[in-house]
């Protein structure tokens, strides 16, 4: 539910628009607040802007963060849309952080979800505003006015939108129900696409991402973290650091109170004249730490840990029938354990931001994903309100959700208070790599117990991985939202059903990453159900549509992180197990002797992906993929091309996360630190092609980004069984000789 | 003092001679479109000319260009419309676009010096350029497009 008004420019806005111009704002409100009353006493905060200038020109804000998915093309595209303006005459404005925005997180592939509506419902209102100026103008009936091509038309009547803005601003805003809004048939760019806004300052060198800004007399920063995960600094050595040529001084950056949410990991920092300087003083630097409580994390011994762990019973996250009762009946029984590693998020931009103090208050400038957290995070560092802080949001250098979390805004905050300059701090690849929010490790456990026909009669799977709780809980040791992820909404037809997830200390800082625990619980979920139907020798096609069931509707809606209004559609994934395997020619497919095709399928962010992978196995060992197949149905598609980019790019994601990721700790630190051991997979060793298909249908959209991720791992292992009879248990693939 | 041409134009640099041309390029020239990504010569996202050849600027040393000539994306055509840059709008190859600098001038060289790649010789001038969106797809198709089309 939205409310619209007209938005006094004055503030915030004032920078963006002109004087003239007839500005709209939206509110997105809660479903039912107008029905129970809460919509009239909610403080007015709008959240999408629409500005129509005196020349014609159409200004939309952009709130949302463009880290490559086209977003800042694909969500003002909607409004123009239903607006009916040209393209060309639409400028896009990257708002800043400001709670009025409502929400700016981009994460979660919700961006379209959420503000679809929203976007359309300012079109279609700044239309009718027009229609009724043009009418109030002519003295012509409202009805004979048809606002088309960013003009208003009546019979012997033409003017440009640009021409009504001033009396289009003295009308009243028109109530929802009084809009009338396109039809599909009617649609010029939903659902076709225009040319993506960012393309020409990308090829061309201009773009602006974070690590490009530069503001006066900025200084350049370096920090030097502590080593283990809540280390402290003991004492510093800087004399050496300090003689480097270019450096101007040390400064130290306090250690977080626990528990770390989004706070500085401390360390001490180098300041320098260049990024250069600061770089090779920290080279010099001679820090003592204090020992951490981390210091004794190991990935081989935790490794150990999750999976005794989830060898015994643990809290059900989801229970149907009695899994127990039927286990005891004797049947056949298949069981087999997984296990995932760490990951880390490798942006090709590492994080980075300019921030200055001054009078109190902060600007920053970053490339962030929630600059409403950066607001928050850094007002709290330095003890002032979040409203002193104002964050310019840059392009992003990719993201993958380890941009949601601004430590670093913070850390060139705190630093720029201490200097008295506007402070760039510059993160190293070693230092993206070795202090991120890492996507967990985790292990499974799967056992079932299956009928004559190979179908199970009882499915039973536990899962133990550090969450990302614990952020906020130093306690934290269940999985919160991580567990809707694919686990206790797994969609199987099976009458006794059991998903549990058992308790895991964090020792490094946990974030999400995209596609989040649908990574390895896609990764469990979809190589068990393969193995099951391996061992019973059918197809897997034919197998897979046995095991989801009959067309039904599950109510996943209450468990997060699915979302109110989307339920799981049964037929929906049958149908795109069915295509997927029409597209890709499965029946008339044969694998063995290195050549092999593997099937996966899951729904995430409320999207169906059928997924089908061709691999073939080289003398060496190698994995190769000639080929993917997608079908994708993610209900309305707003800008087709990028969506497919989306997952083109999903399935080189997956295939670095299947083949290659893996991040490990040894006395609390971090074992990896660049590309050379900590690979993600290049031109020749991505999948050589993706094909994608949108089903088209006229569900809700629903998420883009990462859906194209979680089944790519199974559906590699999946294919390397089928090529090699080799069933691979543990990511990354590489660990496991396949030859 | 250090003396080499940047884009066509004479630069001098008395700085520490050691400083990679990456950062002289983006701190002090101000030319912020050749990105880092790893500063040890694994991404390519600072990928430039250097007297026509494809070169990683991060471990590139300001010395080591004495003399030479450098172009960086900038610097690729003065309308920005060098048969790659064309090509690569076209396609919409660029996600998040961060890496695309490296890709194109890549490319580029490749192009100049094999003005008709197969799929193989392209999989092997580019493998040293990551791109974390995974648009690999697009840039094999964006090449082709480019390839035989007069620079």
């Amino acid at each position: 539910m939205n409310r619209i008004d007209l938005v006094s420019r004055r503030g915030f806005l004032e920078g963006i628009f002109s004087a003239g111009a007839l500005v709209l704002g939206t509110q997105i409100l809660p479903d039912g607040a107008w029905a129970d009353g809460t919509a009239g006493a909610a403080a007015w905060q709008p959240t999408v802007y629409l500005g129509l200038e005196p020349d014609g020109r159409v200004i939309i804000t952009a709130h949302r963060s463009e880290m490559g998915t086209g977003i800042r093309t694909a969500l003002p595209m909607v409004l123009a849309d239903e607006l009916d303006v040209d393209w060309k005459n639409v400028k896009i404005e990257q708002a800043i952080g400001d709670k009025k925005y409502g929400d700016q997180n981009t994460d979660g592939s919700t961006s379209i979800r959420s503000f679809y509506d929203a976007m359309r419902q300012s079109g279609a209102t700044a239309r009718l505003m027009l229609e009724r100026a043009a009418a109030a103008k002519w003295g012509v009936p409202a009805a004979q006015c048809k606002a088309r091509d960013g003009q208003v038309t009546a019979s012997g009547h033409k003017a440009g939108y640009g021409e009504l803005v001033a009396l289009a601003a003295k009308q009243p805003v028109p109530k929802k129900e009084e809009l009338k809004f396109k039809s599909p048939a009617e649609f010029k760019y939903i659902g076709k696409g225009v040319p993506v806004v960012d393309q020409p300052g990308i090829v061309s060198g201009a773009a602006q991402f974070g690590l490009d800004v530069r503001v006066p007399n900025m200084v350049y920063a370096s920090i030097e973290h502590p080593p283990v995960f809540g280390g402290k600094v003991k004492s510093v050595d800087d004399g050496e650091a300090r003689k480097v040529r270019g450096v101007q001084k040390t400064l130290q950056v306090p250690p977080f109170q626990p528990p770390y949410a989004f706070q500085p990991l401390g360390g001490v920092a180098v300041i320098a004249d260049n990024t250069w300087a600061a770089l090779q003083g920290r080279k010099k630097l001679k820090v003592n730490w204090d020992a951490s409580p981390h210091a004794s994390y190991d990935s081989a011994s935790y490794k150990n840990t999750l999976l005794e762990t989830v060898r015994k019973p643990q809290k059900a996250a989801r229970n149907v029938g009695d899994v127990d009762a039927e286990f005891a009946k004797g049947g056949k029984i298949h069981e087999a354990e997984y296990y995932a590693p760490m990951l880390a998020h490798a942006p090709m931009e590492p994080v980075n931001a300019v921030a200055e103090f001054k009078d109190g208050k902060v600007t920053a400038w970053a490339p962030t994903q929630n600059p409403q957290a950066v607001q928050d995070t850094v007002a709290k560092a330095l003890g002032i309100k979040p409203q002193d802080v104002v964050c310019h949001v840059t392009l992003l250098g990719g993201a993958f959700g380890r941009k949601s979390k601004p430590d670093y805004v913070a850390e060139a905050a705190l630093l720029s208070k201490q200097v008295g300059k506007p402070v760039k701090v510059v993160w190293s690849r070693e230092d993206d790599m070795q202090f991120d929010f890492y996507h967990a490790v985790a292990a499974m456990y799967m056992k079932a117990s299956v009928d004559a026909k190979g179908r199970p009669t009882a499915w039973l799977q536990r899962c133990a991985f550090p969450p990302i709780e614990s952020q906020n809980d130093v306690n934290a040791r269940y999985g919160g939202f991580e567990q809707g992820m694919g686990w206790s909404d797994i969609p199987f037809d099976i009458p006794h059903l059991r998903a549990e997830n058992g308790p895991a200390e964090a020792h490094v800082r946990i974030g999400w990453l995209r596609s989040v625990a649908n990574v390895y619980h896609a990764f469990a979920v979809q190589s068990f159900a393969d193995e099951l139907a391996a061992a019973a020798n059918r197809d897997r096609v034919e197998y897979m549509l046995d095991l989801i069931g009959k067309a039904r509707t599950l109510d996943v809606q209450s468990i997060p992180p699915n979302t109110p209004g989307y339920a799981l559609e049964i037929g929906r994934l049958r149908n795109v197990v069915e295509k997927v395997a029409e597209q890709s020619g499965w029946a008339k497919k044969k694998s063995g002797a290195g050549h092999g095709f593997g099937l996966a399928v899951h729904r995430s962010f409320q999207t169906y992906v059928g997924t089908v992978v061709e691999v073939e196995i080289d003398a060496k060992g190698a994995v190769h993929i000639p080929r993917v197949d997608y079908v994708v149905d993610t209900g309305l598609v707003v800008h087709p091309d990028r969506v497919r980019s989306q997952f083109e790019g999903a399935a080189v994601f997956g295939t670095s996360i299947a083949l290659m990721g893996e991040i490990t700790a040894q006395g609390g630190r971090i074992q990896q630190a660049n590309f050379h051991n900590y690979p993600v997979a290049r031109i020749n060793e991505a999948p050589r092609e993706v094909h994608v298909t949108l089903v088209q249908n006229g569900a809700l959209p629903a998420g883009v980004g990462e859906p194209g991720v979680p089944p790519m791992a199974p559906a590699i292992c999946n294919a390397i069984f089928a090529a090699t009879g080799k069933r691979i248990r543990e990511l990354p693939i590489k660990k496991t000789k396949l030859v | 003092m250090i003396e080499l041409t940047v884009n066509g134009s004479s630069r001098k640099f008395d700085g520490d001679p050691d400083m990679p041309l990456l950062w002289y390029l983006r701190d002090l020239l101000e030319l912020t479109g050749t990105k880092y990504g790893c500063g040890m010569g694994l991404c390519g996202s600072c990928t430039v000319h250097v007297n026509g050849a494809a070169m990683r600027s991060c471990v590139m040393s300001v010395k080591d260009a004495a003399g030479k000539s450098v172009t960086t994306i900038e610097g690729l055509h003065k309308e920005h419309a060098h048969p790659v840059q064309v090509a690569w709008e076209k396609v919409n190859v660029a996600q998040c676009g961060y890496c695309q600098a490296g890709q194109i001038m890549q490319a580029a060289a490749l192009l100049a010096e094999k003005p008709k790649p197969t799929d193989q010789e392209i999989d092997q001038a580019m493998q040293g350029n990551i791109c974390r969106c995974g648009t690999y797809q697009r840039i094999r198709q964006a090449i082709h497009m480019a390839a035989g089309v007069k620079a």
